[in-house]
């Protein structure tokens, strides 16, 4: 798929609509997000902006009375559909969550754990692809003398990028970040921005924040969700400068959220 | 006006915290008691034939408590065969699987009413099920007796400390496209294994003590216990329940102390152990 500039849309979604239970916190959603790039969703707390992004790997599936109806097509494929391989799914479309995660086990292991699920690799073969993904993660040099260290011990911010070469060892093609740095100081939050830049040449990344410099900062394109409805989407420059919705306008320069 | 104020809060503040040092003080000191009544008076009984000796029949002078500290070993096992399992697998299925649902909602109730029901009721029971109708008593129906008590504490405390481990950690095993019963298993127990293996040992202690189940059930024996699933079989407890209560010898009463003792120490080591278990691994995280 192409959209009318000729870029390759990664993912498009089509009339997604979401619930909770009976109460829905999506209506209508359409978005296409394009390969290689990054794409910020901004909007006040509870517009639904995470709730999207949780339909993406359909990770939601883990609470029963959450249900997703509409379209995501990933690459032609819709994801939502029952028949996808739910496992190949989540390879390909990675996740950071809002809160670094490391799995009670050493730093090697953490990163070797996801390697293990998606591919037969001998000893030599997963560690020098643990390097890799840490070194992609750019946490290689601070790590490498602690590698049987339990990944907890690790700073906030180290253990996020711990979570971001986790991620990446299954070689994805989408990242989903969830607020990623909402949880770090600004060193940690630093490093992670700078790593979002390098990671975009390979993924492509969609990022949920609240912090509107750095969807500015760092996105091509920024959607602006409120109470469930994508109110525009546009180029990153044109949402933060020009916005032609007075609701994205009075968002954007903090008259309100 | 407000001088006064602040002189009445100020005494009740002081006496509320007299009192409650009082209280504890009583406690810790009845506790204290037992303890050195159980130890000065066990300890006489304890000698080298003492450990290594079998009970030995009324009117017998010698012999120890070996046999029944074999037993209540054995019958504890047997019981921790039995009863962890389920009460593991089904504290996981209550909350991995069942968090909100009727039927999760069932079973959590009925084992909050099982872990009330009176431990002579579960001895009762089993002696219905497993003694009556094969007309014999074992060990083996002890053991059942005391996993029926295990249960329900294993069910419960699993269940708590996986609730414990954040829905995070659960959602990011999944996301790097683990299958379900994986992440359960390698993630979300693993981050919670010092709380699994702490309610474990605290439902052993809990049982290890327990007498009335197995008088309904191994009853007691002056034989070894080997045959654990065919005869009655020694245990501490019952033994310190028929020297103490049933003998109208000195050296049986003394033995009881001493019996006593022992199985106060397994349990206060077991206890004792929880604590280290789960302290570490709050250094280690």
């Amino acid at each position: 798929m192409v959209n009318e500039n000729g870029e390759k849309i990664k993912i498009s979604v089509q009339n997604l609509n979401f619930f909770y239970g009976n109460h829905q916190a999506l209506f209508d959603n359409n978005l296409d997000i394009l390969e290689n790039r990054v794409t910020a969703v901004i909007g006040p707390s509870g517009c639904g902006k995470s709730t999207h992004l949780r339909a993406f790997n359909r990770i939601f599936e883990l609470y029963p009375e959450q249900r997703a109806k509409g379209k995501i097509i990933l690459d032609d494929e819709n994801i939502l559909d029952r028949s996808i391989d739910i496992l190949e799914l989540r390879r390909k479309v990675g996740m950071i969550f809002q809160k670094p995660t490391p799995f009670p086990m050493s730093v090697f292991d953490n990163v070797a754990y996801g390697l293990k699920l998606h591919f037969k690799l001998n000893k030599s073969q997963t560690a020098e692809r643990v390097e890799k993904a840490l070194r992609g993660a750019s946490l290689w040099d601070e790590v490498k003398d602690k590698l049987k260290k339990s990944g907890m011990a690790l700073s906030g911010g180290q253990q996020q990028r711990l979570c971001i070469a986790r991620a990446i060892a299954a070689e994805p093609e989408v990242l989903l970040m969830d607020e990623p740095t909402s949880a770090i100081d600004p060193v940690g939050t630093l490093k992670v921005e700078n790593l979002i830049e390098e990671l975009k040449e390979k993924f492509t990344i969609v990022i949920v924040t609240h912090n509107m410099q750095q969807a500015a900062r760092i996105s091509e394109h920024t959607a602006f969700f409120y109470e469930g409805h994508i109110i525009e989407y546009d180029l990153t420059k044109k949402i933060f400068t020009s916005p032609s919705n007075q609701k994205t306008e009075d968002y954007v320069t903090g008259r309100f959220g | 006006m407000r001088r006064r104020g602040l002189v009445l809060r100020k005494t009740i503040d002081i006496s509320m915290k007299l009192l409650s040092i009082l209280f504890v003080t009583v406690a810790v000191a009845v506790m204290l008691w037992i303890l050195y009544t159980v130890c000065s008076k066990g300890i006489e009984a304890f000698s080298w034939s003492f450990f290594v000796e079998p009970t030995k029949p009324y009117g017998i002078p010698d012999g120890g408590i070996a046999n029944a500290l074999l037993g209540t070993v054995i019958i504890t096992i047997g019981a921790v065969i039995i009863g962890v399992p389920p009460g593991l697998l089904g504290g996981i299925y209550l909350s991995e699987f069942a968090r909100n649902s009727k039927l999760g909602n069932i079973i959590r109730f009925s084992a909050n009413v099982m872990m009330g029901i009176p431990s002579i009721i579960c001895g009762l029971f089993v002696y219905a099920m497993l003694v009556y109708s094969t007309k014999h008593f074992s060990g083996f129906a002890g053991s059942v007796a005391l996993s029926v008590i295990m249960f329900p504490v294993i069910l419960r405390t699993t269940e708590d400390m996986l609730c414990m481990v954040p829905d995070a950690l659960r959602e990011s095993a999944l996301a790097i496209g683990m299958p379900r019963w994986r992440a359960t298993f390698s993630i979300v127990c693993k981050a919670a294994s010092s709380g699994l293996v702490t309610g474990v040992l605290l439902a052993i202690a809990r049982v290890s003590g327990e007498t009335a189940p197995l008088l309904f059930t191994a009853l007691w024996s002056d034989d070894w216990p080997f045959t654990f699933f065919t005869q009655p079989t020694a245990n501490l407890t019952v033994t310190i329940n028929e020297y103490a209560t049933n003998s109208p010898f000195n050296v049986m009463h003394t033995r009881a102390w001493g019996a006593a003792l022992v199985i106060t120490f397994i349990i206060l080591i077991l206890n004792i152990s929880c604590r280290i278990i789960f302290k570490n691994k709050e250094h280690a995280s």
